[in-house]
């Protein structure tokens, strides 16, 4: 199929039978592959434009691996990763440069994946200037211009990644991620690590963001109430397998396959009547 | 007849840019068999809270005023040989994240061993071996005659914890302190432990202290809470009055906050604005005023940890709205928050 024909109709990220299997390896000369970690074992979805679709699973269900595979930060071990219609799976850095514009990441630990030795512009310009989207005084007032519209303030712009609070630096993160106005953003668990109450905070803030941008999102995570809180679509994964995919209201409200109602009775709920009755009716 | 009895906790931190006041004035009782939640963000106290009650904040730079007892002694006047001794055998505690509370190279049961060893000296090993065996099988460990014997690493983070909970109970302390105890692991498996400390609960009469920072956690198993915010109490009563007639806006902005699978999702999350303030530059008088809505002329003064229901005697909040006013402004689109969310 030739990508440009498709790219108006295709969806923006399509994945087909995405494997990562990652080898065991014996020996102390001669390394011999015992056996294999299928991390990510035959996963299919689809991002449309400006959607959010949420991935949940518990540790080690391979939610990360597969976002990795997706951007080719890991080599996936087979399988398609089409963005708009064009085939990205095995191509090398190189090639992948000029698609990294259109699709970035935010991480889990916004203390880990911002240089400390940076000050907030070089970081969140970095991306602009790498990509020789603006320069000098451009590129100061197109940094200050995001970080205004991530909740934080222009005179940031010196300053470096620990004077700031777990929330700020979350903002940070996003106001990268967004630099060059991709089409993607994958969120690798980008409210786990942050308070309760600036959880919401930075919810709000993707939310609006997507709607002012028309980004789409990979949202994953392991608390199934922020997801399905920003998700329009949610796939539940399990040992390297989607067990389901659905509307995100219908995976919750009506789940049908077994390990994500396990997952879901699992959820505590912050009702102290509710979670009464449900540990009553439950058999122990 | 309360075990456990804290009254105006206080605990300072001189550093470089000035003291630190994590724990400013806490104070609560806790009976055998009961569970007391304390709540709060990253930097509110309730570690502190609960490592100050074991001795483990006694550091050149703390200050540490109040008064904490334990069935009659003295915690906070107690030298550091009879903290040991209280440790372990009068008050067990369990750790976030139980790979780095276990000693990676010695073997599980070896450090149970040990450990009632280090307490009871007529012990000899073979019993105590026996001893980590029935403690394995008390917490749900199965096969626990060949895991004894396995290294911290062979266990999963769930497993693991459950270790972490056979040690802390080796000694049949009275007390057992939980900071985060499912934070690091699965949903599945948190609720497996949150049974666990529900069913020891029950079984052992033992009194626990569970620090957590869900609300969902606290409903699931707690008796009482304490909702702390800049180390101080901001509001605490029994587990109802908490989450069905919750008195300080800190409290209702939380609540409003979660997301909940069992109901209907609004269309934008409801939100606490700003965020904590530093320990070191606290505002005059309310805490919270800042990130508050509802501020109006009395909130510089700082409010008292009082009661104000007639009919709740054990509710207090630190707040200087009137019950009536605060029945009003906590409904947000009819459920309880701080604010409607912002379009």
């Amino acid at each position: 199929m030739n990508g440009t024909e498709t790219a108006g109709s295709a969806p923006l990220l399509e994945v087909t039978d995405l494997v990562k299997h990652f080898p065991i390896k014996r020996g102390i000369l001669i390394d011999r592959e015992v056996d294999q970690v299928r991390a990510v074992d035959g996963v299919s979805f689809k991002v449309e434009r400006g959607e959010t679709l949420g991935l949940v699973g518990e540790s080690g269900s391979g939610k990360s691996t597969a976002c990795r595979a997706v951007l080719q930060l890991i080599k996936p071990t087979s399988g398609s990763v089409k963005f708009e219609g064009r085939e990205i799976a095995g191509l090398g850095r190189r090639q992948m440069r000029p698609l990294r514009r259109e699709m970035q990441m935010i991480f889990q630990d916004p203390q880990a994946s911002l240089n400390p030795r940076k000050r907030v512009g070089q970081i969140v310009g970095d991306p602009l200037k790498r990509q020789g989207v603006a320069s000098g005084s451009e590129l100061r007032r197109q940094v200050q211009e995001l970080l205004e519209r991530v909740g934080l303030s222009s005179e940031h712009y010196n300053r470096f990644p620990h004077e700031f609070s777990g929330g700020q630096r979350q903002r940070i993160g996003i106001a990268r991620a967004l630099a060059l106005k991709p089409k993607l953003v994958i969120c690798d668990e980008p409210v786990s690590a942050l308070d309760v109450s600036i959880q919401a905070q930075i919810v709000n803030l993707l939310d609006d963001l997507q709607d002012e941008f028309g980004l789409a999102y990979l949202f994953v995570a392991h608390d199934i109430g922020v997801v399905r809180h920003i998700s329009d679509r949610i796939a539940v994964m399990n040992e390297g397998k989607i067990v389901e995919q659905g509307s995100a209201d219908q995976v919750c409200e009506n789940p049908r396959d077994e390990y994500t109602k396990k997952l879901l009775g699992a959820v505590p709920i912050p009702d102290p009547r509710e979670s009464r009755e449900r540990r009553a009716g439950s058999v122990n | 007849m309360s075990l456990l009895s804290v009254s105006d906790l206080r605990v300072g931190f001189a550093t470089e840019d000035g003291v630190v006041q994590a724990v400013d004035g806490v104070s609560f009782d806790l009976s055998p068999g009961e569970v007391l939640a304390i709540v709060g963000e990253s930097g509110s106290g309730k570690s502190v809270t609960a490592q100050t009650l074991i001795g483990l904040t006694r550091a050149k730079n703390a200050r540490i005023e109040g008064s904490v007892q334990l069935g009659g002694e003295d915690l906070l006047s107690a030298g550091d040989a009879e903290m040991r001794r209280l440790r372990g055998e009068r008050i067990g505690m369990v750790f976030q994240d139980p790979m780095t509370s276990f000693n990676p190279v010695y073997r599980l049961g070896n450090q149970i061993v040990e450990a009632i060893r280090a307490h009871r000296g007529d012990v000899s090993k073979e019993q105590g071996r026996a001893r980590a065996v029935e403690l394995f099988e008390a917490v749900g460990i199965p096969d626990a005659k060949r895991r004894v014997d396995d290294y911290p690493h062979e266990f999963s983070g769930g497993m693991r914890q459950r270790a972490m909970i056979a040690m802390a109970l080796a000694l049949e302390p009275e007390v057992l302190i939980a900071d985060e105890p499912t934070t690091a692991l699965d949903v599945t498996i948190q609720a497996q432990i949150l049974r666990l400390l529900e069913q020891l609960n029950r079984e052992r009469n033992l009194a626990t202290i569970l620090i957590t920072h869900d609300l969902g956690v606290v409903a699931e198993v707690a008796d009482r809470v304490l909702v702390m915010y800049a180390g101080k109490v901001v509001e605490q009563g029994t587990l109802d009055e908490i989450f069905y007639d919750p008195q300080h806006p800190y409290t209702w902005g939380l609540m409003g906050s979660l997301t909940r699978i069992d109901r209907p999702r609004p269309r934008r999350l409801p939100q606490i604005a700003g965020q904590p303030p530093s320990l070191l530059d606290l505002p005059e008088g309310c805490p919270f005023r800042p990130r508050c809505p509802h501020e109006f002329s009395k909130c510089p003064q700082y409010p008292p940890l009082e009661a104000k229901l007639p009919e709740s005697p054990g509710h207090c909040d630190r707040c200087w709205l009137s019950p009536e006013e605060k029945r009003e402004k906590r409904l947000v689109e009819g459920q309880i928050g701080l604010e409607a969310p912002r379009a």
